[in-house]
């Protein structure tokens, strides 16, 4: 899924502070599941919001909605009849919704209230690790499942570097070496002689290299 | 021959290589990597120029390699492949060839993390191993990394490093293995301490015959200090100094160490001349450069080749 982490208070406090009537929107999806900006957290920020408002003497006007998927412009049109009364909208969503917003309602400013981080799994409850940059030519069928671009500091593609320590990253001990972990599982799959295999030079232009991407499907385009 | 390179005719001869290494300055003045180099002339066959090394930035590895070729000492041209992408390494590439640069070392290079630019992007576009595969395709096949021909390619000598005491450890002789299938020509390692897991590592190259494909130069960096010993010992990731290293050094009195560890790296290198598959040492004498010819001489390893 998309990760998300939320942004300091004080700087969303410092996109709304100059209007009055805010439109706060979460999403029921990504953000929703690594707890950052579903229905729960939306209520929370408002409350936050609010009180902060208020003790500065002034009365925050914040709706709240958690949309479906505010990436689809199907659910971000049900925004259509509150943004009228909202002077700005707050978006809780990754930077997909963000922009499906600002491409919606262009005449109301939009600001997000979550950095969107990265393409992750869950390790454990509250853990979340970055699996796949979208690279958009996955090599995981080569490398024992574990993607060398997501998880290799240097992103190497012909690891392991000689920063490889304990099965550790020379940049920090909490990260794995992903050509350690490649390295046992080609191991445990009896597949060891793959690591001398080389692996060519990437090609990058299905990654972001080639420019803004786009999946045009004709069978189902309308 | 496959080049011009002074560092291929020494190993081509069957004498025994000596490389060095010299870090440009983080600032405009050409004299200062002359002077660094000076004291090396006559005392090795080629001086390694490092490319922003531990990820800080210095005066780039071709301008200074240059800055060498006119007083007439060999540089070996360093490239790291965080900093620029394919394009930019093979501009370089032509760009110190035509000034005479003709041997390279291919490296992958320390993360940003490490140096005074963490926030700089990471480039990565091809992994040392890839960029090997490329300098040797501009040079056997006359063609640019995508594929286009080259008008007059450069004909580099290739190096790079190898790393004996990373982990995982039984993955080492196949990642060489790895950079050989790549066509690599010589390798420069990592600094040896543990003389016994070098051999350990040599025997599996042995065993493969890749010292029959790939010249070895092994990597010697002689202690100024205990404090160094415990240091390279605790700090740096991928280095691997014994306990009796550093109980050596620290047996000695303070003013009597730097002679201790220049005493270490010559009977380091007496060893190493035994092994099977080393063919020269690659010292590397971290801002102490003047006592590089001193460690030469010691260990026996003049006069150095004319060729």
């Amino acid at each position: 899924m998309i990760t998300a982490v939320r942004k300091p208070m004080e700087e969303i406090i410092a996109c709304v502070a100059p209007y009055d009537r805010i439109l706060l929107v979460g999403c029921n999806e990504c953000v929703s599941v690594c707890s950052v900006g579903g229905r729960k957290e939306v209520a929370l920020l408002a409350s936050a919001l609010q009180m902060h408002f208020l003790k500065q003497g002034k009365t925050m006007d914040i709706k709240e909605i958690t949309l479906e998927r505010q990436c689809d412009p199907e659910y971000v049109e049900e925004l259509v009849n509150l943004t009228d009364g909202a002077d700005a909208i707050l978006s809780m969503a990754c930077g997909c919704g963000v922009q499906t917003i600002a491409g919606r309602y262009r005449e109301k400013p939009v600001f997000p209230a979550v950095n969107t981080t990265f393409m992750g799994a869950s390790e454990r409850q509250g853990v979340w690790s970055e699996r796949c940059q979208g690279c958009g030519d996955c090599v995981l069928g080569i490398t024992g499942g574990i993607c060398p671009i997501a998880r290799c500091s240097k992103r190497l593609m012909n690891g392991p570097c000689g920063g490889s320590s304990n099965g550790k990253c020379e940049i920090d001990p909490n990260i794995d070496c992903a050509w350690q972990l490649i390295w046992d599982r080609l191991k445990a799959l009896g597949l060891e002689r793959r690591i001398e295999d080389i692996m060519e030079a990437k090609d990058w232009r299905t990654s972001r290299d080639g420019g803004p991407r786009k999946i045009v499907r004709e069978d189902l385009a309308s | 021959m496959k080049t011009e390179s002074r560092l291929e005719k020494v190993l081509a001869s069957g004498a025994l290589a000596v490389t060095s290494e010299c870090g440009p300055p983080r600032g405009v003045v050409p004299d200062k990597v002359k002077e660094k180099a000076e004291l090396l002339r006559g005392y090795v066959d080629a001086v390694n120029v490092t490319d922003n090394q531990t990820a800080m930035v210095r005066m780039s590895s071709w301008a200074a390699s240059i800055l060498l070729k006119q007083i007439g000492i060999d540089p070996v041209f360093q490239m790291v492949t965080r900093d620029r992408n394919r394009l930019a390494m093979q501009a370089d590439i032509i760009g110190a060839y035509s000034h005479g640069v003709n041997t390279m070392l291919c490296l992958s290079g320390d993360h940003p993390h490490f140096g005074d630019h963490p926030m700089a992007a990471n480039v990565y576009d091809l992994d040392s191993v890839q960029l090997i595969q490329a300098v040797v395709k501009m040079r056997d096949e006359g063609k640019f990394q995508g594929g286009k021909d080259i008008d007059h390619p450069p004909k580099m000598f290739v190096g790079a490093a190898a790393n004996p005491f990373a982990d995982p450890f039984e993955l080492r002789v196949m990642r060489l293995a790895k950079k050989v299938r790549a066509g690599v020509d010589f390798i420069q390692t990592q600094c040896i301490y543990n003389l016994d897991k070098f051999a350990r590592w040599m025997d599996g190259v042995c065993e493969r015959g890749l010292h029959e494909k790939v010249h070895i130069l092994a990597g010697i960096t002689p202690m100024k200090s205990a404090g160094m010993a415990r240091y390279m010992k605790n700090r740096v990731p991928g280095m691997d100094v014994p306990d009796d290293i550093v109980k050596r050094m620290e047996g000695v009195p303070k003013e009597k160490q730097p002679e201790e560890g220049i005493k270490i790296a010559v009977e380091s290198i007496e060893r190493l001349k035994e092994m099977e598959g080393v063919h020269g040492f690659h010292i590397m004498a971290i801002e102490w450069e003047e006592k590089v010819p001193e460690i030469v001489e010691k260990a026996g390893l003049l006069p150095r080749p004319e060729i």
